[in-house]
């Protein structure tokens, strides 16, 4: 455990320099949208509504004892679609997001997101002005990023169709490349490409620029857009340094009803999981009801990035207090 | 049955694998911010010592291992079995060879050992970090070299072979480590 050996659990394990480095950075990053025109926003970290992802644990909380349930925002992109959709026009937001149940060398279950919206942009073009934010924040790299379409980066790193595949050959790929089977995922093809990529591919990905993993499987839209073609893909993308997975962005959905067939389907696997069943953000489908312009936008994790800049391997070495300490 | 869940995981825990007792050696929280979360765990069999990774989805749970580590002192040995007491209830349990193993080569009546218990039965041995056993067996000393390099082998009242200094004669007794193997010093 880092920062074990400085005397008790009441001090923070960042040091000095690497707090200034946070510093610097949340000033760079402020400069960085100020001088692109885009307005800094600030939304609820309590809303009445939750993110209904099986695979994000929403923590809970409430306003007051014996009030309705809040629950403590994963990330501002709803309340953000919602500024959007009011006519706000390029916005960013630098917040603190909770994630329950992540807890590691690259998860604490609280942490800092930059998260940031354009109007008018595809995926590819924010893609371009998060390489422009990361060059200017990041001397370090040399190489430019590459940019690698995820079937395309399947293919090359793990020798495998990802389009045609079913479950049982990605197993397959994935014991053929040594690494431990866990049981439990079945038939469950995302989950098995989920470890493929995190165990598989990304640890392939170089480790001296960006990579910018484009156009995902449409059963991973999360809440991208699906652009039509042969396959159809989901217009996500996601950012990666070596393995490090940094940012997740998307060519914004916009359509309500295709939004809340998503939120049902995503209770309807909460509910054969077990899971606890969640409010869906009905104000965030009002909003697009309403109209959502045309737009991309991104989440970016600012320790992770630090942990890059200040060459840490380990996230509580980039926070003042992290959750053990907190 | 006890059981633990991934979330619990961190290393030293005890678990069940494959019906043996096996300790977490390193846990690591995978997970892609959107998408399945994994633990990818590093797990030690406790039996056989092996070192092997499995992966497991986030929110599983593990069986729990009845394991502890008690303390006890070393009787003897009857050539078959290393017999132990606890200094407290004065229970004797005996260890057969598998769970001895390479503790036994420094097994010393009297000493303090640290024995793994699962379900009660005596799994693995730990010798002290530090003993103090005499010399039984090595080649003469060379008089006045006492401090220029040179080491020699030399066989201990327990069995075990260590490599000491060109001035240490039999019948003298040594400081060992057992973690390393090493000699430590001489005991006036």
């Amino acid at each position: 455990m880092p920062g074990a050996d400085s005397g008790g659990d009441w001090r923070p394990v960042a040091d000095l320099d690497t707090l200034r480095r946070r510093a610097d950075l949340y000033a760079d990053i402020r400069a960085f949208f100020a001088a692109r025109g885009l307005l800094e926003v600030d939304t609820p970290a309590l809303s009445a509504a939750a993110n209904t992802d099986p695979h994000i644990e929403s923590l809970v909380s409430r306003s007051m004892p014996g009030g309705p349930r809040r629950y403590l925002h994963s990330s501002p992109e709803f309340p953000m679609k919602r500024l959007l959709a009011a006519g706000s026009g390029d916005i960013w937001q630098l917040c603190k997001v909770f994630r329950g149940a992540e807890i590691g060398r690259r998860h604490n279950p609280e942490f800092t997101l930059l998260e940031w919206y354009r109007l008018g942009y595809d995926h590819h073009r924010l893609m371009d002005e998060v390489a422009e934010l990361l060059a200017e924040l990041d001397d370090s790299v040399a190489a430019p990023p590459t940019r690698l379409g995820y079937a395309e980066a399947v293919a090359d790193l793990a020798g495998l169709d990802a389009v045609t595949a079913d479950a049982a050959q990605i197993r397959q790929c994935i014991a053929d490349h040594r690494v431990a089977l866990p049981e439990g995922l079945g038939e469950d093809r995302d989950a098995w490409l989920d470890l493929l990529m995190a165990s598989v591919v990304a640890p392939r990905f170089p480790g001296d620029r960006y990579t910018f993993l484009h156009d995902y499987p449409v059963s991973q839209a999360a809440l991208a857009r699906i652009v039509p073609g042969q396959p159809p893909v989901a217009a996500r993308f996601e950012v990666f340094r070596g393995p490090l997975e940094l940012a997740n962005g998307f060519w914004e959905l916009c359509d309500a009803r295709e939004q809340r067939s998503r939120f049902a389907a995503e209770c309807a696997a909460r509910a054969a999981a077990g899971q606890r069943a969640l409010p869906a953000d009905e104000r965030l489908l009002a909003a697009l009801e309403s109209g959502l312009p045309d737009c991309a936008g991104v989440a970016l994790g600012v320790d992770r990035l630090l942990m890059l800049l200040a060459g840490r391997d380990d996230i509580r070495e980039v926070l003042a207090f992290p959750h053990e300490r907190a | 049955m006890a059981s633990y869940s991934t979330n619990q995981f961190k290393g030293g825990l005890k678990i069940m694998i494959d019906g043996d007792p096996c300790t977490i050696a390193e846990n690591e929280f995978v997970k892609p911010g959107k998408g399945q979360a994994f633990n990818r765990v590093k797990i030690r069999n406790l039996i056989s010592g092996r070192v092997v990774e499995r992966t497991f989805k986030s929110g599983d749970t593990v069986e729990a291992a009845d394991v502890m580590d008690t303390e006890m002192q070393y009787l003897y040995s009857d050539g078959e079995m290393w017999h132990f007491m606890d200094q407290t209830s004065f229970e004797q349990i005996a260890a057969g060879d598998a769970a001895v193993s390479e503790a036994k080569q420094w097994l010393k009546e009297e000493d303090i050992c640290q024995i793994t218990l699962w379900n009660g039965e005596p799994i693995a041995v730990l010798p002290p970090n530090f003993v103090e056993l005499k010399v039984v067996e090595t080649d003469p000393g060379l008089r006045g070299d006492t401090a220029q390099g040179g080491t020699k082998p030399a066989r201990l009242e327990t069995g075990a072979v260590v490599k000491v200094p060109l001035f240490i004669e039999e019948g003298e007794v040594l400081k060992c480590d057992t973690r390393s193997g090493e000699y430590v010093s001489r005991v006036k």
